[in-house]
């Protein structure tokens, strides 16, 4: 069934259109009734359907939150100060305020100065600008990620033999404990030079968070770049068209679908790499750098520890939604997942 | 009064032949050995002729018109487009083609499936709109030029198709089984209507089908083609001749029946009663 017939069915009061399309007379088979619809209603209809959904969505959302605080603190009021230990083993943390502080212990220690000295900015305003740094390295990883994952993903579309070589030592790549030779991408930079500007170390943490970005890109695009039907590629060759029109008007945009989900996943491997490289590099300035700090504080300060942690949260809440963004801009592209 | 019979009262050039087949044999390899799909074809498709190819499933009729659309080459013979090899041809866009699935690109609205192939070929932009509001208006789709092929149904969608196969101006169409997938009263519109806008542009088409009253009602010649190895067992004119009104009183007419009843003997290969045999 098509979308107006589904448009019309769900609409019984829609009045008669205004405008009988002409091109009805030929081959239009559907009944009359699924015919009177004017095109403004529908688009009407579709978006108050829609911020609906996007409103239910968010309440959920709200609700899962809401969910988890009361379980934090329904476990920290009835468990075992000690956690629950099983066989010698602790399967549940302690429920002492070191361990698990109240929750609005944590939010009213990220509103409070990061120190009681004179003039300390509030917490959040420094988990914030750390959050910033750490996304702004990360964001730089992943556009590099993007660009080389999508031209290994173009280079096996174009050639098979490309595919077969270069797929494994891809998948191969990720097996690799980069985070572990993160000292050495930091040492071996120190020695880089191009074109008079010096290697800064932030850059290591970019190229760390590029090196876990590029790979479901690369997979996600080439499946994409390789998702067109027969039927289509077979149309652009009676077209006559060569490898650069079909990738510009068929394979690219075809690939949108594939490649979206990936971008996501993409986004957050950057962050969780950008993270971690600037705990193992030691980078200043970054949110990673902050968890690490804060959390050498938490015996005196307990509350501070999490602050960090709901930034670094938020940072992966971010970048995931940059991209849903990118997504909303190419729905003409993703036609063929609602169907 | 159709454009061919205009550009044949000019009669300045002798019109070439459309397609031009000679000792065509296509043999596919597979794992269990060559099978042999089509052997010793012989056909030729004049300018403006509408012939269809009709058989049973596996007589090679698609792998026919694949030749001629170059998707695929013959193992052995030739074949001609216009009187140049299926492979120039095809690079001088001498053909528009439809499938059985309409094959639109689901993110282009209708008016950008249909310019499509004229964007290939670099169009400039005032032009190619102008055709395309004018090919919107043969398919009468005018009202969907915006909307998504998601939001057609499968007639419309195969009609867009159709304005998407003539948007070049092609003197030949392929179409392989183009309402296979339509319902009965969609498809006998839409042959209607093809056999309304083929005499409208004069051009040539090929058309493969499975159905005997589909293949009567719009051609002028039915070539029969039998499974195993794929070859032309029987070509019948119709003899409607291409200035007969194809509509529902041909549909009805004793001539209609009698031509259904004479492919319907030649692709069974013995006489059968006109009545009460697949009544499609």
């Amino acid at each position: 069934m098509s979308a107006p017939d589904t448009a019309a069915a769900t609409e019984p009061a829609a009045p008669p259109a205004e405008e009988q399309p002409a091109g009805e007379r030929v081959g239009d088979t559907r009944p009359l009734g699924a015919r009177t619809f004017s095109p403004g209603q529908k688009r009407g209809e579709r978006s108050g359907r829609t911020s609906s959904r996007a409103l239910s969505a968010w309440g959920w959302g709200a609700v899962g939150i809401l969910l988890i605080v009361l379980v934090w603190e329904l476990y920290k009021f009835f468990g075992p100060a000690d956690g629950v230990v099983v066989f010698g083993t602790r399967i549940l943390p302690r429920t002492t305020d070191l361990a698990m502080p109240h929750v609005w212990e944590m939010i009213g220690r990220i509103l409070a100065p990061v120190t009681r000295a004179e003039g300390s900015p509030p917490l959040w305003a420094a988990i914030a600008l750390a959050a910033l740094t750490t996304l702004g390295i990360a964001a730089v990883g992943w556009i590099v990620g993007v660009v080389v994952g999508i031209a290994l993903a173009l280079v096996m579309q174009r050639w098979r033999l490309v595919e077969w070589g270069l797929l494994p030592w891809i998948i191969l790549s990720q097996t690799v404990p980069l985070i572990a030779f993160a000292p050495i991408v930091k040492s071996w930079g120190s020695r880089v030079e191009i074109a008079g500007v010096q290697w800064q170390d932030w850059m290591s943490v970019a190229l760390i968070a590029s090196y876990l970005a590029f790979f479901p890109i690369a997979v996600g695009a080439l499946r994409g770049l390789q998702s067109p039907d027969r039927i289509h590629t077979e149309l652009m060759y009676t077209y006559a068209a060569g490898y650069w029109p079909t990738l510009l008007r068929l394979r690219f945009p075809a690939s949108v679908p594939y490649l979206l989900p990936a971008l996501r996943l993409g986004a957050a491997n950057a962050v969780v790499g950008a993270v971690v490289a600037e705990v193992s590099t030691g980078l200043q300035g970054g949110i990673g750098r902050l968890l690490i700090q804060f959390a050498g504080q938490a015996s005196g300060d307990p509350s501070k520890a999490w602050a960090p942690i709901f930034g670094a949260v938020a940072l992966g809440l971010v970048a995931a939604g940059s991209v849903a963004m990118l997504g909303l801009l190419l729905k003409d592209y993703r036609r063929g997942e609602a169907t | 009064m159709t454009l061919r019979q205009t550009q044949d009262a000019a009669g300045t050039t002798p019109e070439r032949d459309s397609v031009v087949v000679r000792g065509v044999a296509k043999t596919f390899t597979t794992k269990t050995g060559d099978v042999s799909a089509l052997e010793a074809i012989d056909l030729t498709v004049a300018a403006g002729e509408f012939v269809a190819l009709i058989g049973p499933s596996g007589c090679g009729k698609s792998t026919l018109l694949r030749l001629i659309a170059d998707l695929d080459a013959p193992t052995s013979g030739t074949i001609e487009v216009f009187g140049k090899p299926a492979d120039k041809a095809r690079r001088d866009q001498d053909y528009g083609i439809a499938f059985q699935q309409a094959g639109l690109l689901p993110w282009r609205t209708v008016a950008a499936n249909i310019a499509l192939p004229l964007e290939l070929h670099g169009l400039a932009t005032a032009e190619r709109k102008a055709r395309v509001a004018e090919l919107a208006e043969l398919v009468g789709l005018t009202d969907f030029f915006d909307r998504h092929p998601d939001q057609l149904s499968g007639g419309m969608q195969q009609r867009v198709a159709i304005a998407r196969a003539l948007a070049a101006r092609p003197r030949l169409l392929l179409m392989d089984e183009p309402f296979g997938a339509l319902d009965e009263m969609t498809r006998e519109r839409m042959q209607t209507e093809l056999a309304r806008i083929a005499a409208e542009t004069g051009a040539a088409v090929v058309f493969v089908t499975h159905s005997v009253p589909e293949a009567v009602f719009l051609s002028d010649r039915v070539v029969v083609m039998s499974p195993r190895p794929g070859r032309i067992t029987t070509v019948l004119e119709t003899g409607f001749g291409s200035d007969a009104a194809r509509d529902e009183a041909l549909r009805e007419s004793p001539a209609f029946f009698d031509r259904v009843t004479a492919v319907r003997e030649a692709l069974h290969g013995v006489p059968v009663s006109a009545t009460g045999r697949e009544g499609r």
